[in-house]
């Protein structure tokens, strides 16, 4: 029985996607959950999962296609089915009908049935690579000419086609402007540098939008707490001496522990604003997202229902999912589902910072460095081991008592580490 | 300057070449006392005689193969052929016999014919009689194929088929006949394998020949309303092809629409657009389009024929497929 895949939807604010690369071609074979498209969303590049298997019997979109949410994007069919794709999906068999002219229905079927059955193995993922630019041949020797860089370009022609209209267009967009004139007392500088206008990436701009969005309309207080880590780190040391070195837990780790048990106690801070019923939503999960720095920008992966898991539980979640980041090649549920933010750049030898909530989540907690400071006890200054936390919180939810209670409540896991080894 | 009909260009064309040259005549079915069956020869056999306005039996192999003995003796033949859809009798001496018999025999001879005849359908003459097969002829060296589509091409082009020592495939087109254009007064003589401008635009050139040319300066004006401008080049010669005016053309408005009356399968179409692919890649915005023919045998049914064959609608359609 065929199946159609749509567009999948990999965000609560995604209302499409385009297609960067079939990985699966019409007709070979695609077993469940190998990957069948790679899809750019605002986000990031996605692996798409086939949710069925059997042979790849239509790919309803070219690459580069820029296609709404649940729009069918591809027929997977039993080896050696016929489909009726007018059946399947009236809508898109309508638009591919034949005009006048053209080739009679049934040539349609008759070519896009595997001949025979084929040899193919199952597919293997592919590796990633970057989709080919779409450019008319007149666009490319433009291009040379003019030295533009393709991949800038905006393409408007079919499919997303570079045409000769957009390299013009790109070309006749002024210069980012020319380094101003020395004036005649001050020397020339030995060289220029060019100052350069590239496009936003996509993931910048993501950014950039929700973050703008986020200080706009989330009032954001800031609490900091000062935590003695001095036995954290110890356990870390004890427990890292008996793991293998790609599996070493860091001191973030403990603190996404910590953050989800202390969440427990606080669900004001686990929740986010329906503002459309002007009522709020209390999660019933846990959910910790971890901010990822990655080229152009940051992603934040999402550890599920983290006060039911073990650091170490975590911890190894979190590597898998941090390195598809880095690579471009996160999923979706890597990165949406979160419900508290944590921001950590204690590798940064940063002594607190503050960090924006992230929509539509109630609170972020942004984690500094942990520094041997002189710190005072019983009168007198002794070495200390502090950590410096600051929690940003949405007004419109919780107030500054509630957050510091938090921030109380989190010393307690924090400082005492063994609590979060029960 | 005149404004003539196509009929009377070709006519004045025939006139003044059988008065000026003694050696030039005319022969095929009905060219003689009944006038031509498209009335071309009216009055021709009164003025000219029955020995160089010759009534041919009606057998297509017999008015070619007799105009090529005749050439090849010096005398310069212009053989009628009622429509291309008969030439097929006469494929073997067209092809294989006027085509090649210069080369055959090292050069030793010329031939100075010209065959004239009709192509094209829309006037419900059913499939057998209404065939636009210009481009199977076009396809062997050592014929020459004229089709021009105006009154003024199809008289300076047949004058100078006449004077061509060169075998010549004049094709006119059935429905033009009535066509009036500018044709100025005179001696005029249009060099064979020229292609030339008929329109000037900068969006999209459209490259077509014979009857499709007016098909096309329809669809031009209309785009022209919505703000497409359109430049056209008209062939006028299939063989040989002179792509020059036509990469230049291409050069400018890098998008390219091939309007020809034939099927589409290996037509003019597949051809320029091969030569633009092969000459002006670089120079490529889009891909080009084709409109020709529907491939079927062309229906007898008129609504039914009109709409095989192709219109103003499919030529806009086409060129703003590519803009």
């Amino acid at each position: 029985m065929a199946q159609v895949v749509n567009m999948p939807k990999l965000g609560f604010d995604m209302a499409e996607g385009t297609l960067v690369r079939w990985v699966i071609n019409e007709g070979e074979n695609v077993a469940k959950g190998a990957i069948l498209a790679e899809i750019e969303t605002d986000k990031a590049t996605v692996e798409v999962e086939s949710a069925y298997s059997g042979v790849l019997y239509r790919q309803l979109v070219t690459q580069g296609t820029v296609v709404p949410i649940n729009d069918p994007i591809a027929v997977i069919a039993e080896p050696g089915e016929t489909v009726d794709l007018e059946a399947l999906i009236p809508k898109v068999a309508e638009a591919e009908k034949p005009a006048v002219e053209g080739p009679p229905a049934p040539e349609v079927v008759e070519r896009k049935a595997p001949a025979q059955p084929m040899p193919a193995p199952v597919t293997e993922v592919a590796p990633a690579i970057a989709a080919p630019v779409l450019a008319s041949p007149l666009a490319r020797s433009m291009a040379s000419d003019l030295g533009i860089d393709l991949r800038l370009v905006q393409g408007t022609g079919p499919g997303g086609r570079i045409t000769k209209k957009d390299i013009e267009s790109y070309h006749a967009k002024p210069p980012a402007a020319v380094a101003a004139k020395a004036p005649s007392v001050v020397a020339a500088p030995a060289f220029v540098r060019q100052t350069r206008n590239v496009p936003l990436p996509r993931l910048r701009a993501a950014i950039g939008r929700r973050m703008a969005e986020s200080m706009q309309q989330a009032p954001h207080f800031y609490v900091t707490h000062d935590y003695n880590v001095g036995a954290l780190v110890e356990r870390r040391k004890e427990i890292n001496a008996l793991l293998s070195e790609d599996d070493k837990l860091s001191l973030n780790d403990f603190v996404v522990r910590a953050a989800a048990l202390a969440l427990l106690e606080f669900p004001n801070l686990n929740a986010s604003l329906d503002l459309k019923n002007n009522s709020l939503i209390y999660h019933g999960e846990i959910n910790i997202g971890v901010a990822v720095a990655v080229e152009n920008g940051l992603l934040t992966v999402v550890s599920r229902n983290t006060d039911q898991k073990t650091v170490h539980q975590i911890s190894s979640e979190l590597k898998v999912m941090v390195a598809r980041a880095r690579e471009g090649k996160v999923r979706s549920e890597d990165i949406e589902g979160s419900t508290f933010t944590v921001s950590n750049m204690g590798m940064y030898d940063v002594d607190q910072f503050t960090a924006i909530i992230n929509p539509p989540e109630a609170a972020i907690l942004a984690v500094g460095s942990a520094m041997q400071v002189p710190v005072v006890a019983d009168g007198e200054v002794r070495i200390g081991t502090r950590m410096k936390a600051t929690l940003s919180v949405d007004h419109r939810i919780s107030d500054g008592a509630e957050g510091a209670r938090f921030l109380q409540a989190l010393a307690k896991y924090i400082e005492e580490p063994l609590r979060l080894l029960i | 300057m005149q404004r003539i009909t196509m009929r009377e260009a070709i006519s004045q064309a025939l006139w003044e070449e059988m008065e000026r040259d003694p050696d030039v005549f005319i022969m095929g079915e009905e060219v003689g006392v009944w006038g031509g069956s498209y009335a071309v020869t009216r009055g021709f056999y009164d003025h000219f005689g029955s020995e160089r306005v010759r009534d041919t039996p009606i057998s297509e192999a017999t008015i070619v193969g007799a105009a090529i003995g005749a050439a090849l003796t010096g005398l310069r033949p212009v053989a009628e052929l009622m429509t291309i859809n008969f030439a097929f009798s006469a494929f073997e001496h067209i092809v294989n016999q006027a085509a090649k018999l210069h080369y055959m025999f090292a050069g030793q001879m010329v031939l100075p014919m010209v065959i004239r005849t009709v192509s094209g359908g829309g006037r419900q003459l059913a499939a057998t009689h209404s065939q636009t097969p210009d481009v199977i002829f076009a396809h062997f060296p050592g014929l020459k194929v004229v089709a021009p589509g105006t009154p003024e091409d199809a008289k300076g082009l047949l004058k100078t088929s006449i004077r061509s020592n060169d075998p010549i495939l004049f094709i006119e087109s059935a429905t033009l006949y009535q066509m009036r254009g500018e044709v100025p007064e005179g001696e005029i003589l249009t060099p064979i394998g020229k292609s030339r401008v008929q329109r000037q635009g900068k969006d999209v050139t459209i490259v077509t020949y014979s009857k499709m040319l007016e098909i096309s300066l329809k669809a031009a004006d209309q785009l022209a309303q919505e703000g497409i401008e359109v430049e056209i080049v008209d062939l006028r010669t299939l063989r040989p092809l002179d792509m020059e005016p036509v990469i230049a053309s291409f050069k400018k408005t890098n998008r390219a629409v091939i309007v020809e009356e034939g099927w589409r399968s290996y037509g003019v179409g597949a051809e320029v657009a091969s030569r633009i692919y092969e000459e002006a890649f670089d120079y490529l915005d889009a891909p080009v389009q084709r409109v020709a023919q529907k491939e079927v045998p062309l229906p007898y049914n008129r609504t039914l024929e009109q709409l095989a064959l192709p219109q103003v609608e499919d030529v806009i359609r086409a060129v703003k497929e590519v803009v």
